[in-house]
């Protein structure tokens, strides 16, 4: 009787992981199939075409979302990181308590709000939708993942290689440049990947800060195109070759959401295995 | 005299990021209030309550939205439960090694997949399915008010099961974490009593990680709460107070992103917005107690 | 590692010099090379088109999202953008919020068709109070009398009517509950006009697309879409009765016939449940809307430029791109009057040409 329940339950659990992967599956098999049909040289090197016709591209959105994507990490990495060194130097003090129950205030606010919170803030101050705007938001959900990921990392640094820093007489700064950002570079490299890997495919907080553009534009203060928006937009469409274009869409975006989760991984693993050595 | 400057310069750098970032959440609470204040004035209290949501009559009231975002929420989140005890299970303990890590990768992968990806998923591949089999519950299951509606397949059920997919990475990767904290000779004494290995994960292990499952399923909650892309795009969007799984709803967050832009009365906007602060307030609370339960199970996992 | 992370500084700093680079060079211009418009998703196809080709004469790019004509009304009074779109024209509490005076410039006509997805498409006879019974919910099932004593000889299926409406603020919403609220006082008691109601039953879409992209999902289902919307995905629409009894089928024609009336001066005109016999009864201007005075918010005169520009070429050359794709022309007369519109605009209180 025991030994029937332990063999049930242990199918029971494997089981349960098995459903777990199979949506996985499922959404990446479909994801490649549906989107494979789609890609092609124009699909990288061509604009979009107005509904009802065919061909033309994503080039506008795939530029646009590298646009706001790099604006939101040049503004969002060394926010992030400073925030995260600050949380793991200070750990203990009031202040930084304080700081830490914010980070996790920022961590938990659903994105659809801080769209609005944008919409109020930069886009009705400019008088104009723009990628500016896309990047903050962004940025706001970026600063607060980061600031966990590398404060994690940074407490992971042995106390005593930091104390034998002080001890030899290196400045706070110093130590923290020399010897604790070295020992933890792996894991803040890695931390800063995911954490645009994070805000990659992030739809809702764009919807009414970058807005959309059907045209190839590269300036900040300027509406622009942006994949996951685009997405959104075709899905939508009762158009066939939209809907194609849709899972065209879904398919770079996955892909490049998980490249640069696989690239944290491998560099923080590469990174243990070497300290190990 | 130049390394006591640029220390001192470092810390004063450190201290704005984090006086930012403090008065950040701070603006965030504050402008959401004040650009609410119009309908908190009109509507006060009793808009949590106000089943009735017309902009065209400038009636507005939370409830269809309070009701589709906790019963999406609590549903996945409930169901997800068993799934994702059992996989951080196999994942610590039936598994091993490599293949644990491979697993657990994928797992995580889950997480990574962008919101409109799995709405583009869920809306062509999904629905259809979901459409079949609420349309077999509907003929044979009826008569249960849970199945008594007419069945669309874009509805309660469908954003339910996106979310559930959804947020399964999220309280797997807790558990597994608070699985790793549970003391192998606690186990091995059960071993060596002769306990098979559910009688140790049930009589030892799933009593010992008790509050690392709460605190998991409510990360998870808060997760399932904000959610919107995914979920406005299968929960067919319809004002009203649901009253069976199939029915087409609306959860806080998708109506904002139906309605923020063409909002053009100003009581509209701000009832919007007050949406917001309500959806803004639930997923803190819920985010920071949670939060609190995992930082006592680390300390107290250490003090032992 | 220090020189990896170098590097990757390096990386992001060229990056985003490239990208202000690419915003630096903007030589002196008479007119602004870059316009952006929201709203209305009902001339979202027309517009598209409007917007591709002018680009390619002008090479002026004018960014248009449709994402609803409230939204369009909106942004407009936000002044977020150039101009905005909508096929309601703007209430009177929203031309007082937009604090000075708003041209509607007309830039076609279209219909509101009413789509269907039913096995083997039949072509379906519909009135007012159908209609308005389906989207009230008193008619449920798709073989209940009414329909089919309107639809004598086609077999209509024993299956519930899955009714499908816009979720976000539309002017093709306010122009369908406009016509039913004219002609079924069932529909003026129980909804009335706007942009939104507070629909009984059925699915919300977002947009035109949307609408018709969950029609074509969804078995046995009607919604309210753009005549193009339905054209373009070929599904079948309804031949409506009009108020002098004719079952009438929405075409260029009958649309353009909808607008055979007496036109005011600033063209702000309902053509809902027409007058006139062969007139299709759910039809409607679409209209551009935007301030008179163009010197707001420190924009500068190019900018006003290109929109009096833009407006002069819709209104003329453009309009042999509306019957392409299913929308109506604007007749002559309406053409003269929105050219007097257009010649309102000002900046600083003087006109553009």
């Amino acid at each position: 009787m025991r030994k029937i329940k332990n063999l049930i339950m242990t199918v029971m659990i494997s089981l349960a992981t098995l459903i777990c992967l199979i949506p996985l599956f499922l959404l990446l098999y479909y994801v490649i199939k549906m989107g494979i049909s789609s890609i092609n040289l124009d699909f990288f090197i061509k604009n979009p075409k107005p509904m009802g016709e065919i061909g033309g591209g994503m080039l506008n959105s795939i530029v646009g979302t590298l646009i706001v994507l790099g604006m939101a990490s040049l503004i969002g990495i060394p926010f992030g990181l400073a925030t995260g060194i600050y949380l793991a130097e200070n750990k203990g003090t009031k202040l930084a308590e304080w700081v830490r129950l914010s980070t996790e205030v920022l961590v938990g606010i659903p994105s659809i709000v801080i769209g609005i919170l944008v919409y109020s803030w930069v886009v009705k101050t400019m008088n104009t939708f723009s990628a500016f705007a896309g990047s903050i938001a962004l940025t706001i959900i970026m600063i607060p993942l980061l600031a966990r990921s590398t404060e994690e990392v940074l407490l992971m640094v042995p106390n005593t290689l930091k104390e034998a820093a002080f001890a030899l007489g290196a400045s706070r700064w110093n130590t923290q440049r020399m010897i604790v950002m070295k020992t933890a570079m792996g894991g803040i490299i890695s931390a800063i990947l995911s954490s645009i890997g994070r805000i990659a495919g992030e739809t809702a907080p764009l919807l009414f800060t970058a807005f959309g553009n059907q045209f190839f534009s590269t300036k900040l203060f300027r509406p622009i195109s942006t994949l996951p928006i685009q997405i959104f937009t075709y899905a939508r469409s009762p158009n066939v070759v939209q809907n194609k274009m849709a899972w065209a869409g879904a398919l770079l975006l996955v892909s490049m959401v998980l490249l640069l989760n696989f690239s944290a991984k491998w560099i923080s693993q590469a990174l243990v295995k070497r300290s190990k050595n | 005299m130049f390394y006591m400057r640029s220390d001192k310069v470092f810390k004063i750098v450190l201290l704005v990021f984090g006086f930012l970032i403090l008065f950040f959440s701070i603006g965030i609470f504050i402008q959401l209030s004040s650009s609410a204040w119009l309908s908190i004035k009109q509507n006060g209290v009793s808009f949590l309550f106000k089943s009735v949501w017309d902009p065209n009559k400038d009636v507005y009231g939370a409830l269809p939205f309070l009701i589709g975002t906790f019963i999406t929420a609590l549903l996945s989140v409930f169901l997800s439960l068993p799934l994702s005890i059992g996989t951080s299970l196999f994942l610590s303990d039936y598994v091993k090694g490599n293949f644990s890590n491979i697993i657990s990768s994928l797992i995580d992968l889950l997480a990574s997949i962008p919101s409109v990806v799995y709405g583009l998923w869920g809306l062509f591949m999904l629905v259809p399915y979901i459409r079949i089999l609420e349309n077999w519950l509907f003929k044979y299951a009826g008569f249960i008010p849970l199945f008594n509606s007419k069945p669309y397949g874009v509805g309660i059920l469908s954003a339910t099961v996106v979310l559930l997919i959804m947020i399964l990475p999220y309280s797997i990767s807790v558990i597994k974490e608070v699985l790793k904290m549970v003391p192998d000779d606690l186990k091995e004494a059960g071993y060596a009593l002769g306990a098979n290995k559910w009688e140790v994960m049930q009589k030892i292990v799933l009593p010992y990680i008790k509050s690392g499952i709460f605190a998991g399923t409510g990360l998870s909650l808060g997760r399932a709460l904000g959610e919107t892309m995914a979920v406005t795009m299968v929960i067919g969007n319809r004002n009203a107070v649901p009253t069976s799984l199939f029915d087409p709803a609306n959860t806080l967050a998708s109506v904002i992103a139906n309605e923020f832009y063409e909002a053009s009365s100003a009581s509209h906007v701000s009832s919007l917005i007050y949406l917001a602060l309500i959806l803004f307030v639930f997923s803190f609370l819920v985010n920071f107690t949670m939060q609190l339960i995992l930082r006592k199970i680390n300390t107290g996992m250490i003090k032992k | 590692m220090k020189k990896n992370l170098l590097l990757v500084t390096g990386l992001v700093m060229l990056f985003s010099m490239s990208m202000f680079s690419c915003t630096g060079k903007n030589p002196v211009i008479q007119e602004a090379k870059e316009l952006s418009g929201a709203g209305a998703t009902f001339p979202k196809v027309l517009y598209e088109k409007y917007f591709d080709n002018y680009n390619q004469l002008k090479q002026v790019q004018v960014n248009y999202q449709a994402v609803g004509s409230g939204a369009g009304i909106n942004t407009l009074i936000e002044k977020t953008i150039d101009f905005g779109a909508t096929d309601a024209p703007m209430k009177a509490e929203e031309e007082e919020k937009a604090g000075a005076a708003v041209l509607h410039i007309p830039t076609s006509l279209g219909a509101v068709v009413i789509t269907y997805n039913l096995e083997g498409s039949p072509k379906l006879k519909l009135n007012a109070s159908a209609i308005s019974g389906i989207f009230l919910g008193t008619i449920k099932k798709w073989n209940d009398p009414v329909l089919q004593q309107l639809n004598v000889g086609t077999t209509l299926p024993d299956a519930n009517i899955v009714v499908i409406h816009r979720s976000d603020g539309s002017g093709t919403t306010y122009t369908f509950t406009e016509y039913l609220t004219k002609a079924d006082p069932n529909w003026e008691k129980a909804l009335g006009t706007g942009k939104t109601v507070n629909w009984p039953v059925g699915l919300g879409g977002k947009g035109n697309d949307g609408v018709a992209g969950l029609l074509t999902q969804t078995p046995n289902s009607i919604g309210y879409v753009e005549l193009i919307f339905a054209a373009q995905n070929n599904l079948p629409y309804a031949l409506i009765q009009n108020k002098s009894g004719n079952f009438v089928e929405p075409t260029l024609e009958s649309v353009s016939k909808a607008a055979d009336i007496e036109l005011p001066d600033d063209l702000k005109v309902s053509i809902t449940d027409t007058d006139s016999a062969d007139g299709y009864p759910i039809s409607t201007f679409t209209w551009i809307i935007l301030y008179q005075e163009q010197n707001y918010n420190n924009r500068d005169i190019t900018k006003a430029r290109a929109v009096y520009n833009l407006l002069w070429w819709i209104t003329h050359e453009g309009q042999d791109i509306n019957e392409t794709l299913q929308f109506g022309k604007l007749s002559d007369l309406a053409v003269q009057k929105a050219e007097a519109l257009i010649k309102q605009i000002t900046f600083d209180g003087k006109p553009i040409n």
